[in-house]
């Protein structure tokens, strides 16, 4: 099997931009609109770590039947460019913990994340090698409460660093004209005036540029924007007792229910097979609980549990496997030193579980 | 044609982007006509790391399942 495509290089002079891609339509829209221009496009996607794509349908046996794709490298195959996928999941902690510009409604730091993409971007593209122009984004003025105001842009684009090389070919008639337009390297009266959280011009112009599937996320790409995952990383920090988190960390909290019976520890339990492999492999990095005595959900237990807590974590387990209503369960318990310890425990009743132990 | 010896990457237990990434910075490392087998245990490997080399014009020369293991096998185009 072979497959080979030809992606386009820039001819000579030609001006080159790079341009952020989410996998939305937004930046569909945006860099087709600019390549159209005769402009060299190539995209750029970056991995925070908290990205919705991908993980979740990789985990989940549920899920193994939905398609696999990550919309961002399909978005740059339906344009024919090429797509840098950057890993910033390192540097990006420390907008997670120290946003200057505060969160959304979750622990979302929507305009420091832009700020700070934008920037990686204009890094990026101006080192010697690559050697872009100018930065396009698929933004919309008033398209998002937090990072996608009328107030905001002018923010990113001067504390991202990319000043007026930063243009946004959807909203670019509501700003001021930018380096690409009052250079002549794009026709600004080919750029669009879009506003506000209404679709309807976007879908228009999909049409209008031939395009009749894309990627339409509703609650948009990255975890922080969910409440229950947020509440999740919240409580990891409250029970560290401090604000970080390893990449692991933040794998997991995609994964099981998290039940928190004490301060000092944390099950994850599984909710399903996937779920149960893809646990199993941090067996080395934590203590694992697991039925023997009858079929059951694998669970990780995350901190430094007393005897006590063992045997609450077992009967938890317990709840948790096909021998719930049985007067005792035989739960094993492996230790991350490889020691273990096997507790015949009562499975904690069904509907027992404290709802505030459940995060 | 040259023999030759394939690169290996390990990209196992990592999910979706992380072995397409891995996979952009070793072939940064290669030379046109390398060939790389980068193995895997996401399914979603199997669709996201064609898909890049498609976009970056590099070849898939096969792709075959090792019990858990996934092996995609690539050729590095110029």
């Amino acid at each position: 099997m072979t497959q080979t495509a030809r992606p386009k290089k820039a001819l000579p002079g030609q001006r080159k931009a790079v341009s952020l891609i989410s996998g939305g339509l937004d930046s569909l829209l945006a860099t087709k609109v600019i390549m159209d221009q005769g402009i060299h496009v190539e995209g750029i996607n970056f991995f925070t770590g908290f990205c919705v794509e991908g993980h979740t349908h990789a985990i989940r046996k549920k899920d193994k039947q939905k398609e696999k794709r990550n919309n961002a490298l399909w978005v740059a195959e339906q344009l024919g460019i090429k797509l840098h996928i950057i890993d910033i999941s390192e540097d990006y902690k420390d907008i997670v913990l120290n946003p200057k510009h505060g969160y959304g409604s979750n622990l979302n730091p929507c305009l420091d994340c832009k700020i700070f993409m934008v920037n990686q971007a204009k890094a990026w593209s101006f080192m010697e090698e690559n050697q872009f122009d100018f930065i396009i984004t698929g933004e919309v003025v008033g398209q998002r409460p937090k990072s996608q105001r009328a107030e905001t842009m002018p923010i990113i684009a001067r504390e991202s660093g990319a000043e007026d090389r930063l243009l946004r070919p959807l909203c670019a008639k509501h700003l001021p004209p930018t380096l690409p337009e009052r250079e002549g390297w794009v026709d600004r009266e080919k750029l669009f005036d879009f506003h506000g959280r209404n679709r309807k011009p976007q879908i228009a112009l999909a049409n209008e540029l031939g395009f009749d599937e894309y990627s339409q996320p509703a609650g948009g790409c990255c975890f922080l924007t969910d409440e229950n995952y947020s509440r999740k990383l919240a409580d990891l920090w409250d029970a560290r007792g401090e604000r970080r988190y390893e990449l692991d960390d933040i794998m997991l909290l995609k994964v099981g229910r998290h039940i928190r019976p004490n301060k000092n520890f944390k099950l994850i339990v599984s909710r399903e097979e996937g779920e149960n492999n893809f646990l199993s492999g941090y067996k080395r990095e934590f203590t694992t609980v697991r039925p023997i005595s009858h079929p059951g959900a694998l669970a990780l237990l995350d901190g430094t549990p007393t005897a006590e807590d063992l045997e609450l974590a077992a009967r938890i387990v317990g709840r948790y496997c096909k021998g719930r209503n049985e007067d005792t369960v035989t739960i094993q318990v492996d230790f991350k030193d490889g020691q273990g310890q096997v507790i015949e425990t009562k499975p904690y009743p069904i509907g027992d579980i404290p709802k505030e132990w459940h995060v | 044609m040259t023999d030759k010896t394939p690169h290996q990457l390990n990209t196992r237990r990592l999910l979706c982007p992380l072995p397409v990434i891995r996979t952009q910075e070793k072939i940064k490392e290669l030379q046109a006509g390398d060939i790389l087998e980068v193995t895997c245990t996401d399914p979603g490997a199997l669709h996201d790391i064609p898909a890049w080399c498609r976009v970056h014009g590099h070849s898939i020369t096969d792709t075959r399942q090792d019990d858990l293991d996934i092996i995609i096998t690539i050729r590095v185009e110029e």
